[in-house]
Order: C-alpha cells, then structure tokens, then sequence
C-alpha cells in the first residue's frame, strides 16, 4: 500500500506534484523521460525529500513535512533495482547479495538466502565479480541483493531498460515469480508499455511532473498515449486468452477467447495456461457486420465503450470485449463517421494476426 | 661506500619516523577534507579549499615561520599544549612531524577528493536503500572504492613528508638526534668542508626511500584498481 498525498517538488526548471494511493501487488509508474516518474520513486524510497507533503507506505508515515518527519532511505526498509544494477564493484557477487541483509534485524529477516539464489539463478556467480557478468546476470544479482533486505517494498527503477529483448524476457518473467514466491509488493518505473502490460496490476501516469491517469494497464497506457504525439503507435491492449493446441500444419497458435479466437503466427510455448495477447491499437480494423472472406482470421465481437477524437485525422475506438478486456482500435475520423460507430454499438475487430507474435506474450496472471 | 656514521643511521632512522607520523596522522584529515570538498556543499567551500593549499604556494620558511608563531613555547597555543596536555612541538621530533605534515596535506588531498568526485554516487543511494546508513556506506563503499586515491595520496604525502625542509628547519631547527632529518643532515654536511661524499650518500638513501616508495605505490595501485573495476 503506497500512499502519496500533496507531495511537491521543484528542483530548476522541473515541477513534480503528485497524489495517489495504491494497494497494487506490482505498481508500475509510467511516463516518457523527465516526466518525474524516477523522481516520485526516488521520494518514496527516501532518495531525495519533497518541499511538501506526505508519504506512507503500508501505513506507515515516511515524509510528513508538515510534521517535519523524514525517514532516512536506511530506515525505510525500501530496497532499490536500478537499470544498470548499480553492484558494488568492489565486492564479489555473494558479499554484494548479503550486503542488505547484514543490516536487516535478524526478526525481519524473511526471505531466506538459498531460495532468492535458486530463484534467480545465480549460484553459479557467487564469487565472481561484478565486473565480469553479463548485463543480464548483473541484472539477476541485484534482484538478489534487494530481496535480501527482505524489504517492505521494492522499487524497480527501469530494471530492464539497458537489457536485449531476450533478457527482458527473462527478468520480466524473474519479477512475476518474485512478486508471487516471495510476497512482496513492488513499484515499477518504466516506460516500456509492453513490460507494463505484463507485470503491472495497476499505472500511475505522468508528463511533465504530474499525473495524467491511473487504472488498470491498458486502459491508462492508451489513455496516457493519446496525449503524445505519435502515440497511436505505442498504444497496446492487453488481452487475457488461453493459449490452445499449436497446429503444426499451418504453423500457428489458436488463443481461446470469450470474444473470439486469436490466432498467432507462432509457436507458443508451455501448452495450455493463460496468457495475455498484445495488440497494437494501429494493426486492429473495424467492421459493423461479422466479416466473411477475409484474409484475417482474429475476429473479436464486442461493444463499443468510448470514441476519443479531437481536430486530428484519427480517432481511437475502446472495444469492451465479453471478459471484460478492453481494445483499442486506431481508426481514421473519416471512418468513424462514414460507419456511423455510435457508443454502445456492436463492432467487430479485424486483427491481423501477423501483429502477434508468440515474444509479445506474457505468462497469464490473475487478475484481482 | 654505505657504512653509515651513527650520526647519519641517526638522521636516517628520524626521517622515517618524522614522515610516518607525519602520514598517519594527516591521511585521516586528508580523507576527512577530501571527502567534504568533493560531496558536500557548505559555506566557506571555497575558503577552505584555498586555505589547504596554501603550504603548497606560501614558501615553506613562512609556513614553518607561522607554525612557531603559533605553537612555539612561548604562542598562547603552544603553551596552552605544552603546560595542560603536556604536548610539545618545538625544537622536537613532533614539531618535526608537524611541520612534514601540514606541507603534505595539499598533496594527499588532491588525488584522494579526486578519487571520490570519480565515484558513482547512486552506489552510495543503492547502499543506504539497502538499510547502510551514511557512517556504514563511506566505510564499505565510498572510501574502499577511493582506494587508488588515497594509496596514491598516501606515498605522495610521505614522499613530500621525507623531503621537507624549508618549513621543518625555521619551526624546529636542524638538532642531530632530534630534529635533523635526511635533507637536514644533507644540508649541514654541504656546511661542512670535505661533507660532500657523506651528503652524496644520504642523497642516495633519500633517492632509493622515494623511488621504493614509488613501486609500492604503483603496485598497491593496480590491485586497488583492478578491484574497483570489479574484475
């Protein structure tokens, strides 16, 4: 439970006044860079003092200017990831692991060591150092040193920005089992949607200091994208599918959804579970009637819930689908009119299904 | 050729006591001021830093005028230390060390505040995240990753220290025994007629003590740099 109320900050030029509250198991901060996302984090964590106003996390007071309280970073039990992990060169591996957990009182001291280094994979680097891993490894081993502290609250500061698309894969995939074996609730700073849509549970949007929305990923992500220029092409939805049997002959993946099936060109792995589909607003058409003799074989029936247009050619449709997901589709204003789309009106999504690859799939997780 | 006169094994023997002490007791201070100049910003920043160099740029005679100004028998200071905490600088080993000291911490400065402006200082965030407080993290992050500096600024200052001559004779004179290090004893045979072969020698000794002292340095260094690429 993170709560942030009334908190102002200027430093030069740069403005940051924020409110929100948050009970997400993974909370992430989304926003382009300078839009103070890093910042708020760096509050929360201790890392620098607001000119007002009043944090708590899971009920505890932390800053209360009013009060003249400051929790130094130390005392907060608030352990950070940073994007390039930040190891202490001077220490090998296993020294840099236990680091935190020396100055964690023996009582608190919950996670123990052999399953943080079994999760993670790192037995093997124990006595390495850091400057002989990988991006990748050093990555691993400062999920590692954070953990140990057994903290209150993880603060990931775009852990996987300096990472190949591969090892992005691993670490987001690392985060999920951690949020779930180890129970302990973590705040992302990314601006990465797609590691947004996969892990979060809930977004804080920000530009230029404050915030601009908050929800669930997709509907915030699509709603914080529009206001960007160009940003039709970053907005992604989400969608919670089953994946079904891979057919060998064609060379695809069926995805069960209530909607509809979603068919990948790809091989997706591990069989049957959940999973959740991304879809690029930009590879998604619309249709008043069920298509026939179409090339696309992604056809989602459902409602339309909003059409958000403005004095631009485009226009982006929000489709409730029957499990309650939501699409976005970007279409031209022309169409709009031209197909009289109306809210409340059924619709059918054309999705090409070339726009899904088995990559942008992540491990399914509940929702609650 | 190197069969010493107990005078020499004397002086000898001095130096390296005066510019050990003198080491010891200014690393400390050194690391100290090193590490305000270069992390904190505080009023008088700029006035200190120019009062630390002053020993490099003042002529030595006058910084050694300045400490028997302020620390002779007869200083308020040097009394005050002298009659309460029975401390006593002049015309003694100490003042000797004294003197070698505040001459060298200009030089021990430099490369240590060097070394920690090098320094990442989000390490030090990431270890007070991890439950350090500021004490913990300087000792187990910020100085062992200042370590090239302070072994560099360490060598220099007793390099300085051995060397010291100006400051060190008009604060506590040139006594055989007591105060008469290696450049001292130098300087009284070059006094002397026929001294010159005897303060070739000691030449020679204060050449192989600081080219010694060189290769030390240089190896510590490479190991302390090696460790602090994390290799």
């Amino acid at each position: 439970m993170i709560a942030v109320d009334g908190v102002r900050l200027r430093r030069g030029d740069f403005e940051l006044s924020a409110s929100f509250a948050s009970k997400a198991r993974i909370l992430a901060l989304y926003g382009p860079s300078g839009s103070g996302k890093t910042t708020l984090a760096h509050l929360v964590a201790g890392l620098a003092a607001p000119d007002e106003g009043h944090i708590a996390v899971n009920g505890a007071a932390l800053v209360d200017t009013a009060a003249r309280l400051f929790v130094a970073p130390e005392k907060r039990r608030i352990s950070l990831v940073f994007q390039d992990a930040l190891l202490f060169p001077h220490l090998d591996v296993k020294t840099n692991i236990v680091f935190g957990r020396f100055f964690t009182p023996v009582a608190e001291r919950r996670v123990p060591f052999d399953a943080v280094v079994e999760t993670l994979g790192v037995a093997h680097l124990l006595r390495r150092r850091p400057g002989t891993l990988s991006g990748g490894e050093r990555q691993r081993v400062g999920l590692a040193r954070a953990l140990l502290c057994s903290p209150r609250l993880l603060v990931m500061d775009e852990p996987m920005a300096s990472l190949d698309f591969d090892r992005r894969q691993e670490i987001m995939a690392l985060i999920e089992r951690l949020r779930d074996e180890f129970v302990i609730p973590i705040l992302l700073v990314s601006h990465a949607a797609d590691e947004i849509l996969r892990l979060a549970d809930e977004v804080v949007a920000l530009e230029r200091g404050r915030i601009v929305a908050q929800g669930l990923p997709s509907e915030t992500i699509a709603a914080a994208s529009r206001a960007v220029e160009g940003g039709r092409f970053s907005v992604v939805s989400a969608l919670n599918a089953r994946a079904g049997a891979f057919d060998p002959r064609y060379g695809v993946t069926r995805l069960a959804h209530p909607s509809g099936e979603i068919v990948i060109a790809a091989r997706v792995a591990d069989g049957e579970r959940p999973v959740r589909a991304l879809i690029k607003a930009t590879d998604v058409a619309l249709a008043r009637r069920a298509p026939s003799e179409t090339s696309i074989r992604t056809v989602l029936e459902g409602v339309i819930r909003s059409i958000d247009e403005d004095e631009g050619p485009l226009a982006f449709v929000q489709i409730g689908l029957k499990n309650g997901d939501v699409l976005t589709a970007s279409v031209t204003r022309l169409s709009v009119a031209e197909m009289n789309l109306t809210i409340g009106g059924p619709v059918f999504a054309l999705v090409k299904s070339v726009a899904l690859d088995e990559r942008e799939l992540g491990a399914g997780m509940s929702r609650d | 050729m190197f069969d010493f006169s107990p005078q020499e094994l004397t002086a000898i023997a001095l130096s390296l006591k005066v510019a050990g002490t003198a080491t010891v007791i200014s690393l400390p201070l050194a690391i100290f001021v090193a590490y305000a100049l270069a992390r904190w910003r505080f009023p008088g920043h700029a006035a200190l830093n120019a009062l630390i160099h002053l020993p490099l740029v003042m002529p030595p005679v006058v910084t050694g005028f300045v400490l028997l100004l302020l620390l002779g028998r007869k200083a308020p200071l040097g009394h005050f230390l002298a009659e309460y905490l029975g401390i006593v600088f002049a015309f003694r080993w100490t003042g000797a060390a004294l003197a070698a000291a505040v001459m060298s911490l200009p030089l021990m400065i430099r490369p240590i505040r060097l070394s920690f402006e090098s320094i990442d200082e989000r390490l030090g965030q990431a270890s007070r995240s991890l439950g350090a407080d500021p004490l913990w993290t300087f000792f187990l992050v910020t100085l062992p990753l200042a370590a090239p500096g302070v072994i560099v600024g360490a060598i220099l200052g007793f390099a300085k220290a051995l060397g010291e001559f100006g400051a060190t004779i008009t604060f506590v004179s040139n006594i055989p025994g007591e105060t008469q290090t290696i450049p001292a004893a130098i300087y009284s045979l070059t006094q002397t007629p026929d001294g010159d072969a005897d303060a070739l020698r000691l030449a020679a000794v204060s050449a192989v003590i600081a080219i010694a002292a060189l290769i030390v340095s240089e190896m510590l260094q490479k190991r302390a740099d090696a460790t602090r690429a994390g290799k």
